[in-house]
């Protein structure tokens, strides 16, 4: 590092610009960390979090790569009041300069976007406080026995339910609603008499008045693995919970992938703009800048794709047509539509709504798929190739798995329904998740979705998988 | 550490010396590996990629409870979006495809990175195949591993690694000898060279050394007649893959010796051995008489230790197998162990197999081998590890 000095010089100089900008983001802190911490941090996706060899794999992979020079610049920005944001200790002043700038947008977004509105901002500890309740459940239980556990349910953490507005398991919600709403005629503080019981008491009257379960398919296959398996303790349960806490607090992330790196990227480039750069400065940060805004063949980079659908969104609002003016455009409003768009939107209604036919052609975007061993381009169709993307950050980019019968064949099973939608699952992946479902529901499971066009029932009884067209 | 309010933030610089839980928790990734590879070693022995690699360092076998499962999309038979300079057309190639294994990583958590390298994370596990030998030869022993130590010859051997006063001129050591001139000079009130005194004067000197020399030779025996497939061979390769590595680490020198059989049996180059397939019915005892005769000629029982190996299909002329379990007690005479792996996958009457049962010897071990995995079970019999000895 370079002083400190001056790097709290540039902090105070960006932050400035930021404000300027209109952006409006949480307290900062700053850490500047060696190499081996920030890439700890960014493999467990948090500074503390509970123990797991895959996080050791994932910090393996990204020191290393970080070892033999290979890694790129690195921005780490914790979702939280206050935003904490990681600087490595060998960046060099620009560097630190532009994760700055980048942060800030970052945490801008944290702040005002709506699906991020339910995150809590304490997350930090409350991981911390997860880590810790693990760490105590593998001195009780042995680390073997919560290490199954974990890699059970890591396997299916995706899977819950991340509405902004849920309705919690359809049976609760109606018992909840109306407990609450009598509790409210009665009185301000009557809720406080029955504290400790109404909650356990609502849940076994649910269960008993149930006739289906669930009621309608239920998404939150880790919620309704918790409440209605019956072969979890109670630590089980309790794990379950702060997975899915976890899952949920990192799910906007997910959910906002291109919109995130596109603003962060976006407002870089023009708070860097404004600073006042040495040549030298200004051609680092120009390198740096075009290493992490770079199109790619086979894939979409996410930075690259937000950034150009933000600055055609801000031209084509400054300079409404005919139509727009029409309907109630002003001229020159672009800035205020981005911060509109930023606030409102996810990717999918990003691309869905802003990724205009013009832009796709701009930017030589098509569809590739593998033909024999290549992998060769198909489409070029606009509407296709948007269609394609937003399919693919659909559900956060996982497949759709809902529970159907969590008592099927009258028998306990579980049964799983994948939502088709033209994209075929990776059978071999599938066969190894089931028994990890069936390790968490304690007898047989079953999965529906649409192998080579026929609809196909996976099964796993315990011992083996079956495959069964239906 | 201090709050600058009017700045409404906060850089830290703070001690993180004692933060190793990426470094745990990459401690027990590896411990998961280990304990990956001891759990599919039957699998491992066998992999083709190994035995083909002549023993290069690092192989890359998919290690497969090591995967992060999840239920996620087949990436081949979906499409994706990319982008070209401009000129993209149908039908342009983007990329080829991987080979197998192909495990993208799902990247959940929101540590970003800028500039993520675009195009899927391929992920193999790359082993080396010291992992595996250090996993295997755990479980696995020399037997009759007194024989060894008795064949053990002893040869002089003269290093030079002591300096003294006295010696031949011609050992004179000219540095060491200049260092003492130039040190007793400048003690005298002079640092030169000369004059130099007998009293200066260091020799090389050697002590004798003694060495323990120990040579193992493995008469590789096998059936080639025409009912050897490839199969057959190809276990029988994986198997003497092994054990010429095993033995390595127990002797300093490995030798081989081919023998090729049908109805006659020579010695052949290894390439022949694996690869030549001959007609013709099947005489056990030729290669017996063969594998004596080598001995006989060039590896003396007192000098090397003598491991002659049998792998066939089980199918000999029923005359001759009186005769072959005499010569195997002959050969069994002059050598640490006799192995005979038989190759059948089908569960056939086996005349051979038959008459080596009634064999009692601890030197004398059979196996059956019907599937790849049990190269593994059969070097786990042929190499046990004796009770005591754990």
């Amino acid at each position: 590092m370079n002083g400190t000095k001056e790097l709290t010089n540039a902090i105070e100089e960006i932050t400035e610009v930021a404000k300027g900008f209109g952006l409006d983001f949480y307290p900062m802190r700053y850490e500047i960390c060696p190499a081996d911490i920030i890439y700890t941090f960014g493999a467990y996706g948090m500074p503390t979090r509970f123990t797991h060899w895959s996080f050791g794999k994932q910090f393996h992979k990204m020191k290393l790569q970080y070892d033999l020079g290979l890694s790129q610049i690195y921005e780490l920005v914790i979702n939280s009041d206050p935003c904490y944001a990681f600087l490595l200790n060998t960046n060099s002043l620009i560097q630190n300069k532009l994760i700055i700038a980048h942060v800030l947008a970052h945490c801008d977004f944290f702040k005002n976007n709506i699906r991020f509105s339910n995150t809590r901002k304490d997350m930090v500890e409350s991981m911390t406080a997860t880590a810790e309740r693990i760490a105590h459940y593998e001195m009780v239980h042995g680390k073997e026995e919560v290490e199954s556990f974990l890699d059970a349910i890591l396997s299916i953490q995706e899977h819950i339910d991340p509405s902004i507005v849920r309705f919690k398991l359809p049976p609760k919600t109606e018992d909840n609603s109306t407990n609450e709403d009598s509790y409210k005629k009665r009185g301000e503080y009557d809720d406080l008499w029955s504290l400790d019981s109404s909650e356990k008491h609502s849940q076994k009257r649910k269960i008993k008045k149930q006739k289906k379960i669930p009621p309608s398919p239920e998404k939150d296959l880790l919620l309704f693995i918790e409440e209605y398996s019956r072969e979890l303790d109670d630590w089980q349960r309790d794990v379950l919970t702060m997975m899915r806490e976890e899952m949920l607090y990192f799910w906007p992330q997910l959910e906002t992938k291109v919109m995130n790196e596109g603003w962060a990227s976006y407002w870089h480039q023009r708070i860097m703009r404004e600073l006042d750069l040495t040549t030298a400065e200004t051609l680092e940060y120009a390198k740096l800048n075009a290493g992490v805004v770079q199109p790619s063949r086979t894939s979409i980079n996410p930075y690259y794709l937000g950034i150009k659908i933000f600055e055609d969104i801000e031209e084509r609002y400054n300079n409404p047509t005919e139509e727009m003016i029409r309907n109630g455009c002003k001229p020159n409003k672009g800035r205020d539509k981005i911060f509109e768009v930023r606030e409102m939107e996810s990717d999918i209604s990003f691309i869905r709504n802003y990724l205009t036919k013009e832009l796709v052609a701009k930017e030589d975007m098509y569809l590739f798929e593998k033909k024999g061993r290549d992998y060769r381009i198909t489409e070029k169709d606009y509407i296709q190739i948007r269609d394609q993307l937003v399919s693919q950050r659909v559900n956060g980019g996982f497949p759709y798995i809902t529970v159907e019968n969590g008592d099927y064949l009258r028998n306990g099973e579980l049964y799983l329904r994948h939502g088709f939608e033209d994209i075929e699952l990776d059978i071999k992946y599938l066969e190894h998740v089931l028994p990890y479902i069936h390790q968490l529901w304690g007898r047989s499971v079953h999965l529906e979705t649409v192998v080579e066009g026929k609809e196909t029932l996976y099964t796993y009884d315990g011992k083996e998988m079956y495959k069964q067209r239906i | 550490m201090s709050n600058e309010q009017e700045h409404n933030f906060v850089v830290s610089q703070e001690n993180w010396s004692l933060h190793r839980k990426g470094y745990q928790d990459q401690q027990r990734h590896n411990e998961k590996i280990k304990d990956a590879i001891k759990k599919n070693l039957p699998d491992l022995v066998s992999e083709e990629n190994i035995i083909m690699s002549n023993g290069k360092d690092m192989v890359k076998i998919p290690i497969r409870s090591l995967d992060e499962y999840k239920i996620r999309y087949n990436y081949e038979k979906s499409k994706h979006v990319g982008q070209g300079n401009g000129d993209s057309e149908v039908g342009d190639v983007v990329a080829r495809a991987p080979g197998s294994g192909d495990g993208q990583q799902a990247g959940a958590g929101n540590g970003k990175k800028a500039g993520d390298k675009p195009g899927q994370d391929y992920y193999e596990s790359e082993v080396s195949i010291a992992e595996i030998e250090e996993a295997l030869f755990q479980e696995l022993e020399l037997p009759n591993l007194q024989e060894k130590e008795k064949s053990e010859i002893i040869t002089e051997k003269v290093e030079f690694n002591d300096v003294r006063k006295k010696g031949l001129m011609g050992n004179v050591d000219k540095k060491r000898t200049i260092l003492t001139a130039l040190k007793r000079n400048a003690r005298d009130g002079k640092a030169q060279i000369t004059p130099i005194y007998n009293d200066d004067l260091r020799f090389k000197t050697w002590n004798e050394v003694i060495r323990h020399d120990s040579k193992a030779v493995v008469l590789a025996m096998m059936d080639t007649s025409a009912s050897m497939g490839a199969f057959e061979k190809y276990i029988a390769r994986s198997f003497f893959f092994w054990m010429n590595r095993f033995l390595k680490t127990k002797y300093e020198s490995v030798e081989f010796e081919f023998i090729a059989h049908h109805t006659e049996a020579k010695v052949v180059t290894e390439e022949a051995f694996f690869s030549k397939g001959e007609s013709g019915g099947t005489i056990c005892s030729s290669a017996y008489y063969k594998a004596l005769e080598v001995i006989e000629e060039k590896y003396n029982p007192t000098r090397y230790n003598i491991y002659p190996f049998h792998f066939s299909d089980g199918e000999n002329i029923s005359s001759d197998n009186k005769t072959c379990i005499e010569l195997v007690h002959q050969l069994m005479e002059k050598s640490n162990m006799f192995g005979y792996g038989e190759v059948n996958g089908y569960n056939r009457y086996s005349t051979l197999m038959n008459a080596y049962k009634t064999i009692e010897d601890p030197k004398f071990k059979h196996y059956v081998l019907k599937e790849k995995a049990d190269v593994y079970h059969a070097m786990k019999s042929f190499f046990k590890k004796t009770a005591e000895h754990v």
